[in-house]
């Protein structure tokens, strides 16, 4: 039993680092990212196994390959409009939308995708 | 202040669209009106060669083809008919003292909404026609009515219906309170505000066309001429200060009161960006 759980356990710790846990369930940032209220990242952007996704950003995927340094994707979720003025992207940490966990939960759901 | 030929020439490089002769930001302080017509218009034109001009008041419609024909199915029951049906009796009821709605404006309100807002020489204000309305009705001794649905949306749909084909004629005299009205609408339509950090133009100006969810965001050419306009998101009928409130609560903002004199000013902006093309009111929504 107890070793039982300590591989579950382990298969747990090895889907976080894939982005679902051991039954292949969501990350915690999936649901922050696709709550209205927190992250609604819908809105904007197409992201796989989200529904009616609107396009006024980019389709959210491949973000490894894009994003190999996970500071700079961290920092346009926090506040987009230093990078780019124009940018209509909500500074979410800037105007605390997102706590800092929140957005780190949300960088660990994107790199899955 | 030429706040929309900077906003477009950037968004305009952003987009990498050429537009010929981005202005360059010579006088920078003085306040042009007409210039900014042109390069607003100019904007939107180039951005969608393939629009008619006087396809732009219909907004949504006018940037997708798919939920144009949804549009077109239900418009044989237009969901605003009750609307112009209940304005027009209301039109035709006197008040308390014998007067009517028609007896305050010219041409007894028939075939006018493409005058509106007008600048008031006397009080120094952008008269809308919602706030033109209630003062209808307070001078006749009758209480004003709620600026954003109901009673007034019937009114201004009734009135927007005998004008549908005419073209919006918004003057802006020579008077410095005139101009200054107009750039403080102009700065408001410009200035990101809200959690969401969302001006009026990132939505339609910048993203004209582009979905947010399902939703087709309307252009900001042409958007003041559906008003009132029935939305299915809202079960009824809102008018022009329905969708200024509306507009800020969405970006998590703080509304200002409807017919407040700087939402006044933004209509008054949008409007005269809005000068030559028909009036479509009312209007359907998703």
């Amino acid at each position: 039993m107890r070793l039982r759980l300590k591989s579950a356990q382990a298969a747990i710790l090895a889907g976080l680092l894939l982005g679902a846990d051991a039954q292949g369930q969501a990350l915690p940032g999936q649901a922050l990212a696709f709550d209205r209220s927190k992250g609604n990242c819908l809105t904007c952007h197409d992201i796989k196994g989200g529904d009616a996704p609107g396009n006024l950003g980019p389709q959210l995927a491949d973000m490894k390959a894009r994003f190999p340094d996970r500071k700079e994707l961290t920092a346009i979720v926090f506040d987009e409009t230093k990078r780019n003025p124009q940018t209509v992207m909500p500074p979410f940490g800037r105007n605390l939308i997102l706590t800092d966990g929140e957005i780190e939960a949300i960088v660990d759901f994107l790199y899955t995708r | 202040m030429k706040i929309f030929r900077a906003i477009a020439s950037v968004v305009v490089t952003i987009a990498a669209l050429a537009i010929a002769g981005a202005r360059p930001a010579t006088a920078a302080d003085s306040i042009d009106p007409d210039a900014d017509f042109k390069a607003f218009r100019d904007y939107f034109t180039k951005r969608f060669p393939n629009v008619p001009l006087n396809d732009f008041v219909n907004g949504p419609y006018s940037m997708d083809a798919e939920l144009r024909k949804q549009w077109e199915a239900i418009d044989d029951f237009p969901p605003y008919d009750f609307a112009i049906d209940r304005g027009k009796q209301m039109f035709a009821t006197p008040f308390k003292n014998g007067k009517t709605y028609g007896d305050c404006f010219p041409d007894n309100g028939v075939g006018i909404r493409q005058n509106y807002p007008y600048f008031d020489l006397q009080s120094g204000e952008v008269i809308t026609l919602e706030l033109a309305l209630n003062r209808c009705r307070e001078t006749n001794g009758e209480e004003p009515y709620s600026y954003v649905k109901d009673e007034m949306a019937s009114l201004t749909a009734y009135m927007a219906f005998t004008s549908r084909g005419k073209p919006f004629d918004i003057k802006i005299p020579n008077d410095p309170r005139a101009l200054a009205a107009y750039q403080k609408g102009e700065e408001y339509f410009y200035t990101r505000r809200g959690q969401l950090n969302f001006s009026c133009a990132s939505c339609h100006v910048q993203n004209p066309g582009n979905h947010i969810r399902t939703e087709v965001l309307a252009p900001a050419l042409g958007i003041v001429a559906a008003m009132p306009i029935y939305r299915s998101e809202w079960n009824g009928m809102g008018t022009m200060s329905r969708r200024l409130v509306t507009c800020n609560r969405q970006v998590r903002g703080v509304p200002l009161k409807p017919q407040d004199e700087l939402y006044r000013d933004v209509e008054y902006y949008l409007s005269y960006m809005s000068n030559g093309l028909p009036v479509s009111g009312p209007g359907a929504r998703p």
